[in-house]
């Protein structure tokens, strides 16, 4: 497979390290409430789509960025990449 | 034997013989030749024995979808079993042999399967061989093992090399007959790069079989002018023998470039082959198509081929299966055979075609609307016996059978990516259809263009609309649109083989429909029809064809079995590339490695590091002689480690203890400048992941450690943290491992040893450097050096580090100035030792099952701050009453041994499963102890000091008393590490 | 109809007319009892047992294509219980053990082979773990056998001993591990269910689950509305869609799972080797092919098929421990779906829906678990209580903490 790197441009896939599902960016807050459940239902449960699949790619081999790349998970079509730090950022993560 | 059978003209070089074997007999060819060609030409027809019946062989075609002519090619360890006689190249000196037949392929007593056929139908080993059970293992199986099979290795290491390369085009062109190289002048001439791929090693596809024009010239010469062209210019990249074998995601091609199969050997410093990696911008899949054969009675004997490939051997390789040949055809190719062979001299018996409207000839004989009923001949063809169109029989004699059932275009690729092919009515073919893959379009036969001046249209034009670009002017050819009409199998036969290879015959396929396995993926696991070598290129589609009359349906109602790279079986080897041996992973050596080496060090694989494990001296024979003796030198005077392979990870920014505290479970907010703190990672389901240290060597700049395993998943951890988590945190990571060589330098005298190298300047006294504490020093005049105070083994130690370049110097200048301390190196085993008893969790205890609670430091897990892991650790099932915890144990006699991976049960009791109590995560002499110690987990551990327990290791036959102790064997107060 | 020795020899003499068809070909009822979703190895295995062994009644396996499609009709046909932990080595053991009585049991030959798995050693590290886990194993009523390196040698002399990166220090066997012609389970359970009543209905696609007040009434399938007591579902890499349209979210990742098949050659390795160092690990058939496999590709993937990166990688494993293989080829390669769990072990418990029933999260570990599987699933469709063997796999586990990770790689399913 080839990822479009947002600053780098195409890459091969094998440079990079896979983790999942985008997901994990929306880490619950440990002060809620329900915070058990909400860790639980975020560390373990997945929507796991045939289709499209926001998923999180690290550039180990090359600028160390984390990516949210955009995959439909049938075909292995890309349509879309970008800088996991400007998802998180956009999902009001800061600190 | 003289090339009884070689005709006039073909595209061999008749100036350069060539002399090989087969089965030990010697024989002349030509450059030029393919062994099944050469073998032809001299006259052998049966080159091989089939996989189940043993029934004798010779080439059905004359290329790579090939099921019957399959040989064992070269001797000794570079013998390369089913290997196809009908595209290896002949070369001076090569030498071959048949195989899966015994004592010979002219008398295989294995033969005596195919009088059992009736005993062996489809799947008959399903339903017997099942008594008594255990009969299976010890009888049947090593029987049906050994019947089975085809060639066999050499079971010698491959003495060739293989390589790996990256290739990028704009068009991939794949197949270089008339599409494929109308489609590379097009692409070429607009100056686009272009990739044009061909399996075969000459170029030109069936033009090099044809006796037709192209323009005002012979195929074949427009073909030689097209590849002067064509190698002239620059971006045009020419690639025989190359078979691009699979298409993967996103314009990705593999393809094999068969370097030196050609040759004897390969030359000095040339690989075998290549496995190139091509990124195609676009892709014009012009791979032609394959003849189909009809199935009748006894199709299968030597001398009976597609009758393209005997036109193929006549044109190309001037070589005739026989003198006397027939022809049996559906549609107006086999006509074409035969007026090309009756045109070399070579005696047409007769063409039988199924159609009642058949074409006639003056030259020879034409039976239409006759079949062929049945063959005759031993160990190759002799008679073929016909029903003509009355009703009434004939038989005729002759050497060879040419069939010929129409074409199947070959849509391989365009299935990569698990497209299906669609149905054609009009030829009654698969063609592609559906989704290929993206960028992937079709020229050319592949498409279902069969014509010539189709082929060279589409090929052009395909070019042109995948770049946007002009087509190329083509020249004019044949453009007889082909007609071709179903015509699978002839009425009644039974033992009609569709897949020669397996033994696959008509009567099998209506046996699985039978019995129920009617889907066509059942069809073909029940009966292996296409399972074969030639992945069931020539007899797919006769039994589905079989199967849907059957079944009553239409072919594509039926289905089509998916194709799956590689479109042609690909050596092991050459997938591997130069990753085998020493190179089979990168070695990652430590600054001391040619010193340690010198030192005649003994080395450990660590991950892909090598690691000094001990260090022998004279008249050390025994690796614990080695081992203990550093042990003791270190707790006595000093000793040093290189200990870079830890990982090394530099934070820096306004927020990096903001940072850290995020990401150690302990405390980090506060860390004074200057200090050392122990840290403990969790993973976000609350179980331990790594630990090490952070030195904060200035408010906005720490340098944290990890182990060597965790080096790069902790580097990528931190990294989600900051980037997914923490994306407005005002810190960067950078991992320093090969920056800075580090050394362990430990023990009562290292203080007094690195006094000798520290500039004078830093006071690394107790008082003005005590335990944990961190700084950025100088030493040897001036070299910088960070200096940490921490212990793994216990004792008065240190950790040194210095740029990477100078690592080897310090370790030499260490042993040099600690002389007078006795300084030892110590290697990977001593360090285990002093850490175990010391207590230090490490990889065997970290092994990613294990809490903060399990390993002790369950306290150490603020609840105050939030970091990764805290909450969901506080689950219950990993908070149970009786949890694993980290203890010590030692055997109650001193000589027994403590086995790592052993198990512990209570003193008295059961040993099982339910009675078990935990295990021993690891385990070493202590000549501090004076006997092995361990390091167990054990269920409630903390509070079983003193306990007896049996330690049981069945696996390895041991059982031993020990006794639950603490895990700090060493120095439990501290005292030492602090002085 | 009985097969037998003396069978295939009566239809020999009698031009093979009397064989009948494996299976019916039935049109579904409008009820059942018990319905299953997927017609694989381990849905068949379950309605075998429910009908053979818990004598239930009207019961219907329902699949989405021909039966033995998904990932029992593309494996590595290995068996073993060579498992560490507690909540695993007495299923799996339980399943060796239906194994060895499977072909009895099903009157049908699927060639259990017990000729034998060796996982390799290289470092001190991953001797103590295998030595933890053959104890476990023993402790657990299953055999394991710790070799050395010389007992390797003498054992295996084809391997890569010398100039090798990762030496071979020794090896965990398990001789009763070995290979099953995997076709031919899915086959032998759907005849031996077909037998006993079960509707095996192919080609119907379920499309939705009927469910009013918590309580599941049946399915909606592309050959119309189903109604059941009881629906057990087992569809594998499929969970997640399937679950989905119960409005259920999983502790799973469908993952791609790339095989390989060389061409024919006669016979070079007796049982199955694991090359721990590297990601290989090979067995050969008995028609001749070497069956080898590796690592997953790593990403999710529902598209049954693989890339190049991972061909690469298992070869090298391959030529690193048996550079003999160089000159043999690889015939076919493919690619099935993996459900992965997040630990690494499977799930086979009620769901919050009453009447509906989860068996899946195999990860690449499916095959050899399949007998246990379809036993085990079976004992709790007709109980509503779990198999002692299989108490362990609840859908709730992580959220108790008691994850089951053979691998200690925690909740990455890609690494499982």
């Amino acid at each position: 497979m080839i990822i479009n790197h947002p600053l780098l441009g195409p890459r091969d896939s094998a440079e990079f390290v896979y983790m999942g599902d985008a997901s994990l960016i929306e880490r619950p807050d440990p002060e809620a409430e329900n915070a058990a459940d909400q860790f639980h239902d975020y560390a373990y449960l997945r929507d796991n789509p045939a289709g499209e699949l926001r998923e999180l790619w690290f550039h180990e081999g090359g600028d160390r960025s984390w990516l949210v790349v955009t995959r439909d998970t049938r075909t292995h079509e890309i349509s879309k990449v970008e800088l996991a730090r400007d998802v998180a950022r956009s999902k009001g993560r800061s600190l | 034997m003289t090339q009884v059978n070689r005709v006039e003209g073909g595209q061999i070089d008749r100036n350069t013989p060539l002399k090989f074997k087969f089965d030990g007999k010697s024989y002349t060819g030509h450059a030029g030749d393919t062994l099944a060609s050469a073998l032809l030409a001299n006259g052998v027809r049966l080159m091989g024995r089939s996989f189940k019946y043993h029934r004798p062989r010779g080439p059905l075609s004359a290329g790579s979808e090939e099921p019957n002519a399959i040989v064992t090619l070269r001797d000794g360890a570079r013998a390369e079993p089913n290997t196809r006689a009908t595209t290896a190249e002949l070369f001076d000196g090569l030498s071959a042999r048949s195989q899966n037949c015994w004592p010979s392929v002219k008398f295989d007593a294995l033969a005596v399967n195919d009088a059992a056929s009736d005993f062996l139908a489809a799947g008959f080993y399903y339903k017997t061989f099942m008594w008594p059970a255990p009969f299976w293992e010890k009888v049947y199986e090593p029987i049906i093992r050994k019947a089975a099979g085809l060639g066999a290795l050499s079971m010698q290491e491959d003495p060739d090399e293989y390589d790996k390369g990256f290739r990028h085009c704009d068009l991939l062109i794949v197949g270089a007959g008339p599409s494929g190289l109308m489609a590379a002048l097009t692409a070429g001439r607009a100056g686009k790069e272009v990739i044009l791929a061909d399996e075969d090693f000459a170029m030109g596809g069936r033009l090099l079989s044809e006796q037709i024009e192209v323009g005002s010239t012979s195929a074949l010469d427009w073909t030689t002018q097209t590849i002067a062209e064509l190698s002239s210019l620059p971006n045009v990249r020419l690639m025989s023998r190359t078979t691009v074998i699979g298409a993967f995601d996103h314009g990705i091609y593999g393809a094999v470039e068969r370097v030196s199969d050609h040759l004897l050997e390969p030359a000095i410093g040339k690989p075998r082959q290549i496995l190139w990696r091509i990124y195609a911008g676009k892709t014009l899949l012009c791979a032609g198509a394959t003849e189909r054969p009809i199935a009748f009675e006894n199709n299968d004997r030597p001398g009976i081929m597609l009758a393209s490939a005997m036109r193929s051997y006549v044109n190309r390789w001037a070589a005739t299966p026989a003198q006397r040949v027939a022809i049996f055809t559906s549609c107006d190719d086999g006509h074409r055979t035969a007026a090309d062979l009756h045109a070399k001299g070579i005696k047409i018996a007769a063409v039988i075609d199924t159609r009642a409207d058949t074409p006639m000839s003056m030259n020879y004989e034409v039976l239409a609307g006759a079949q062929v009923t049945n063959t005759k001949g031993r160990l190759g063809l002799t008679v073929v016996e016909v029903q003509l169109a009355d009703g009434s029989t004939r038989t005729l004699e002759c050497g060879a059978l040419g069939v010929s059932g129409g074409w199947n275009p070959n849509v391989h690729l365009t299935c990569h990516q698990r497209g299906r092919p669609t149905w054609d009515g009009d030829l009654s073919a698969f063609v592609p259809g559906g989704t290929l893959p993206p960028g992937m379009t079709v020229a050319g036969a592949a498409s279902g263009d069969l014509s010539t001046n189709g082929a060279l249209l589409s090929g052009a034009n395909g070019a042109a609309e995948a770049l946007g670009i002009k087509a190329a002017d083509t020249p004019e050819a044949d453009d007889t649109p082909a007609t071709q009409s179903a015509f699978w199998y002839v009425e009644g036969c039974k033992r009609a083989w569709l897949d020669q290879q397996n033994d696959v015959t008509v009567k099998d396929v209506r046996l699985a429909h039978q019995e129920g396995f009617r889907s066509v993926e059942h069809l073909k696991r029940y009966t292996t029809l296409g399972m074969a070598t030639d992945q069931g290129k020539t007899s797919n589609m006769g039994g589905l064809a079989i199967m849907a009359e059957i079944a009553g349906k239409g072919i594509p109602d039926v289905g089509t079995t998916i194709f799956r790279p590689p479109y042609t079986p690909v050596a092991i080897g050459a997938l591997a590339g130069r990753m085998r041996g020493m190179e089979f992973h990168p070695t990652r050596l430590t600054p001391s490695h040619y010193w340690a080496k010198e030192c005649g060090a003994v080395f450990v694989e660590v991950g892909n590091w090598l690691r000094a494990q001990w260090f022998p001296i004279e008249g050390e024979t025994h690796w614990r002689q080695s081992v203990d003796r550093e042990v003791k030198a270190t707790r006595a005077s000093v000793g040093v480690c290189d200990c870079t392979t830890l990982g090394k990870i530099d934070v820096q920014g306004a927020d990096a203890a903001t940072f850290l505290n995020k990401v150690y479970c302990n405390p980090f907010a506060k860390v004074a400048v200057g200090k050392t703190r122990y840290g403990l990672m969790l993973r976000e389901d609350g179980i331990a992941m790594d630990d090490g240290t952070a030195a904060r060597l200035a408010e906005d700049h720490f340098v944290v450690t990890t182990t060597t395993a965790k080096a790069g998943p902790v580097y990528q951890h931190m990294e989600f943290v900051r980037q997914c988590l923490m994306p407005d945190a005002d810190v960067q990571l950078i991992s320093t491992t090969e920056a800075w060589a580090q050394f362990a330098v430990a023990g009562p005298n290292s203080r007094a040893l690195l006094q000798k190298i520290v500039d004078p300047e830093f006071d690394i006294s107790n008082e003005a450097f005590e335990f944990m504490a961190c700084a950025n020093i100088t030493v040897c005049g001036g070299l910088r050096a960070r200096l940490f105070r921490i212990s793994f083994s216990g004792e008065l130690a240190f950790e040194i580090a210095v740029p990477s370049r100078y690592g080897d110097a310090l370790m030499r200048k260490l042993m040099e100035e600690g002389e007078e301390f006795d300084v030892v190196p110590y290697g990977t085993e001593a360090l285990g030792v002093m850490r175990i008893e010391k207590g230090h969790a490490a990889g065997n205890e970290l092994n990613g099952t294990t809490t903060a609670n399990n390993l002790g430091m369950g306290r150490m897990v603020s609840k105050k701050k939030d970091s990764i892991g805290t909450v969901l650790s506080e689950r219950a099932g990993l908070n149970e009453d009786d949890a694993l915890k980290l203890v010590g144990v030692k055997p109650l006699a001193s000589e027994d041994k403590i086995t790592a991976g052993g198990h512990l049960m209570a003193a008295d009791g059961p040993v099982d499963a339910a009675n078990d109590q935990g295990y021993v995560t690891s385990a070493a002499y202590s000549p501090e102890v004076g006997s092995m110690i361990g390091l167990a987990l054990i269920k409630s551990g903390d509070a079983r000091m003193g306990e007896k327990m049996r330690l049981v290791s069945p696996v390895t036959d041991s059982e031993v008393l020990v006794e639950v102790t603490s895990a700090h064997f060493v120095d439990p107060e501290g005292g030492r590490q602090r002085a | 109809m009985r097969y037998s020795g003396i069978k295939v020899i009566k239809e020999a003499l009698t031009g093979h007319k009397g064989w009948k068809p494996a299976w019916r070909e039935p049109d579904p009822k409008p009820h059942y009892d018990i319905v299953i979703i997927g017609g694989g190895g381990h849905g068949l295995a379950t309605a075998h047992y429910l009908a053979k062994v818990y004598k239930q009644k009207n019961i219907a396996v329902i699949e989405k294509g021909w039966i033995g499609g998904g990932n029992v009709g593309r494996n590595t046909t290995i068996i073993r219980s060579n498992y560490l932990l507690d909540g695993n080595e007495p299923f799996y053991e339980f399943s060796l053990k239906l194994w060895e009585g499977l072909e009895q049991d099903l009157n049908y030959n699927a060639m259990v082979s017990q000729r034998g798995i060796m996982n390799l050693i290289h470092s001190d590290a991953q001797r103590d773990a295998f030595v933890r886990r053959g104890n476990a194993m023993i402790l657990n009523g299953a055999d394991a056998e710790y070799l050395d390196e010389a007992q390797i040698r003498a054992e295996y002399p084809f391997l890569k001993f010398d100039d090798q990166r990762f030496p071979i220090k020794g090896g965990l066997a398990q001789r009763r591990g070995g290979t099953v012609r995997h076709d031919a389970v899915a086959w032998g359970y759907a005849r031996s269910a077909d037998n006993h009543g079960v509707d095996i209905i192919q080609n119907c696609e379920v499309t939705g689950f009927k469910i009013e007040n918590g309580v599941c009434k049946g399915i909606e399938t592309s050959r119309g509305f189903i109604g059941a007591g009881k629906v057990g579902c087992a569809v594998a890499g499929n969970s997640g869609r399937l679950m989905g349209m119960a409005g259920m979210r999983l502790p799973i990742e469908s993952h791609v799972l790339q095989a390989f098949v060389s061409e024919g050659l006669k016979p070079v390795l007796p049982g199955v080797i694991t090359f721990g160092a590297g990601h290989f690990y090979v067995s050969q058939s008995d028609k001749g092919g070497l069956v080898f496999g590796g690592d997953l590709d790593g990403y999710n993937s529902y598209a049954q098929r693989g890339n190049l990166p991972v061909v690469e990688d298992v070869c090298e494993g391959g030529m690193a421990i048996m550079p003999m293989i160089g000159r043999a080829r690889l015939l076919r390669m493919w690619g099935g779906i993996m459900d992965m769990s997040m630990d690494g072990s499977p799930y086979i418990d009620k769901t919050h829906i009453e009447g509906l029933y989860f068996n899946g999260g195999w990860c690449y570990g499916g095959f050899k678990a399949t007998p246990a599987s379809g036993y085990t699933f079976a004992h709790l469709l007709a109980n509503d209580a779990p198999h002692e063997t299989a108490t362990a796999y609840r859908l709730d586990r992580f959220k108790t903490g008691h994850m089951i990770d053979e691998k200690g790689q925690g909740n990455q399913p890609n690494l499982h």
